[in-house]
């Protein structure tokens, strides 16, 4: 059989070495800034938004920018990659959003001590000081927002809770979900904590990892054991959406009150259909906009950006509570990122 | 022998075509700290691939590789920062489970007479659910220097090559040289070709595909060290991408999915034609979105181009 091998250097094989030559019309020659941009996966809305916006920034200020990411959320090895990857491409600046805030810490500090500017964007490393700056939400207040504005709606009703949350050990899944409990006045942990608060309101806890079908099957399996929950905590609208199919499906849509973190423009038409109770809203956009602009200011007078830069977030809601300021949904539609 | 050269040759041309069109789009590109950057990128699915390719050629398939060596970085970090081993012992006991892992998959296949896909495929998702359990999904840090040590480099002149990356070549001359020279890799050709005629001819086939199964396990404990010591961390969602990434490289490196037929060192080809393009593509400013893109059309090239020599 082996001495078939010889057509191994076949036409499809030939096609393949053809390959290349098809990218070949996207190089680039030019002598521009580099400044780099890695994030979690190059399919989650958010971050295609935040490298848009990156992009649109950079080609405003002169720099051509390399967008890099990890296959999957949590392929910290994918994000090391990219990091080497840019830094031979002779980056001056990284703007990163890690996928696994502690694993990132040496090749982030391979990166500084070769004269890289560093900025972590929506989600800190651990220590968070592993980076130059921060640009991003306060995801905990995010959450205390939508458990002070759930608090409210539910009134004295006594609160049977259900949260669908990120993955294990996530500082940004953790900060929202105990934020959330802190804002409804419930046992929670302080900011810094990477462990998720169980106080006994909160009936079901399940990761759906911010996906939708994983958050619905996780919301019919929380109804199976618990039918009576009134408050559903979602780590993003995605999961939010599956946990109102599930109820839906339930026939308990309307006795429910379903909140969640992103404002996204579904999310936020989510409010205002309906399908989901609050948002709290995020900007992506902001993020690659000051972080392109802290690069910039860098590669120019080699000033580095350093601390934490809060990049906003403002509670949506349809129907406003006394006590509990929040932004209509219709004008959030005007601020929300993604698809329309 | 000269066909088998050949057979080495499709994807070594591909490689380096793909070389060159980096090196034109690129000035970066073909200097020696890149390619020795590629290298070092490339060696945790490098030496998880020796393993892939020994079971691929005995006809079976190790979807749990990737899964296995994320356990064994757990196990050596959790050994070493926890409880206080010796480096070396800790290493030794990540090993060691990686290695029984391998085994159990081996005694599925071989006594239980399981399809290799569907042990491999349960084993996979144990093998994650334990590393989840142990690590209680915490990433390991400040672990001792012995387990990063392969991360340091030696420098040949301005070139700093990764001693993990130098690693992976002597193992990849080992194995050539094991499955080439010796009856033991011969062996695990004819199992591949011919189950029934290998076991008529005296083989004890058993023992050749246990030890397939038990050898990908040790390189996936070798690729645990090896990928702790290249992040500095142990980390518990490492090893999912790494699982297909293997299989890509074995079938771009020209080895038949349906065993018997390959050259190990296409394996070093193959997982060396992904990292290019991933490092090449990066430099170029273009999208990884593309490498995946690349990848995947490739591999379906390198079957349809199997499937095509046999019915030649």
């Amino acid at each position: 059989m082996r001495t078939l091998a010889l057509p191994r250097l076949s036409p499809p094989r030939l096609v393949a070495l053809a390959l290349p030559l098809l990218l070949a019309c996207s190089a680039k020659g030019d002598d521009k800034p580099v400044i780099g941009l890695i994030t979690k996966t190059e399919s989650n809305p958010f971050f295609v938004k935040m490298k848009e916006g990156a992009e649109q920034a950079a080609a405003a200020q002169g720099a051509t920018l390399i967008a890099a990411a990890g296959r999957s959320d949590g392929d910290n090895a994918g994000q090391v990659t990219a990091i080497e990857n840019l830094m031979a491409a002779g980056a001056r600046a990284i703007l990163i959003s890690a996928s696994d805030s502690k694993a990132i810490v040496p090749a982030i500090k391979k990166a500084r001590d070769a004269g890289i500017l560093v900025i972590a964007l929506d989600s800190p490393t651990d220590p968070v000081d592993a980076t130059d700056a921060l640009f991003a939400t306060d995801n905990y207040k995010a959450g205390q927002l939508i458990g002070q504005y759930a608090k409210a709606r539910l009134g004295a009703t006594p609160a049977r809770i259900a949260t669908l949350d990120l993955i294990p050990g996530h500082p940004t899944g953790a900060q929202r979900h105990n934020g959330f409990l802190s804002g409804f006045g419930l046992p929670s942990y302080e900011k810094t904590r990477n462990e998720l608060a169980q106080p006994p309101e909160v009936v079901c806890m399940s990761d759906a990892m911010g996906d939708q079908a994983k958050g619905q099957t996780a919301m019919e399996n929380c109804l199976q054991a618990h039918p009576d929950i009134n408050v559903v905590y979602t780590v993003n609208e995605p999961s939010a959406a599956g946990a109102f199919t599930a109820l839906k499906n339930a026939g308990k849509e309307k006795g429910v009150l379903i909140v969640s973190v992103d404002g996204s423009c579904r999310g936020v038409q989510n409010v205002v259909d309906g399908a989901l109770t609050a948002t709290a809203q995020q900007y992506p956009l902001r993020m690659a906009e000051l972080g392109v602009e802290a690069a910039m200011a860098f590669i120019k007078t080699a000033k580095k950006a350093s601390g934490y830069v809060d990049t906003g977030v403002q509670l949506i809601a349809k129907d406003s509570v006394a006590g509990v300021p929040s932004l209509s949904a219709d004008k959030a539609l005007g601020l929300c990122w993604g698809d329309k | 022998m000269i066909a088998r050269r050949l057979a080495f040759a499709g994807p070594l041309v591909a490689l380096l075509i793909a070389c060159t069109f980096f090196a034109l789009q690129s000035p970066r590109f073909l200097t020696g700290a890149n390619l020795s950057l590629v290298l070092s990128q490339v060696m945790v699915v490098g030496v998880l691939a020796i393993g892939q390719t020994l079971v691929i050629l005995t006809g079976g398939i190790d979807l749990a590789c990737g899964m296995i060596m994320a356990l064994g970085s757990i196990v050596m970090s959790l050994l070493a920062v926890k409880h206080g081993w010796h480096p070396a012992m800790a290493i030794a006991g990540g090993m060691g489970v990686t290695t029984i892992a391998g085994m159990i998959n081996g005694l599925l296949v071989t006594r239980i007479k399981l399809p290799p896909f569907i042990v491999t495929l349960g084993t996979m998702n144990i093998a994650f659910a334990i590393t989840q359990l142990v690590s209680r999904a915490q990433t390991f840090t400040d672990l001792p220097p012995l387990l990063t040590w392969l991360g340091q480099s030696v420098w040949v002149g301005n070139t700093p090559i990764a001693y993990g990356a130098v690693a992976m070549l002597l193992l990849y001359a080992l194995a050539f040289v094991v499955l080439r020279e010796t009856a033991a890799g011969r062996h695990v050709y004819a199992v591949g070709s011919n189950l029934e005629a290998a076991r008529l001819a005296g083989i004890s086939t058993n023992r050749v595909l246990l030890s397939a199964y038990m050898l990908s396990g040790l390189c996936a404990g070798i690729a645990a060290l090896l990928s702790i010591a290249r992040t500095s961390v142990g980390d518990p969602q490492s090893g999912q991408t790494e699982n297909l990434d293997t299989v890509t490289a074995v079938v771009l490196g020209g080895t038949s999915l349906f065993g018997g037929r390959g050259i190990v060192l296409g394996s070093l080809v193959g997982a060396m034609i992904v990292g290019v393009f991933r490092n090449g593509l990066t430099l170029m400013g273009v999208s990884s979105v593309y490498q995946i893109l690349v990848t995947g059309v490739l591999v379906i090239l390198a079957v349809a181009t199997d499937q095509w020599s046999r019915k030649a």
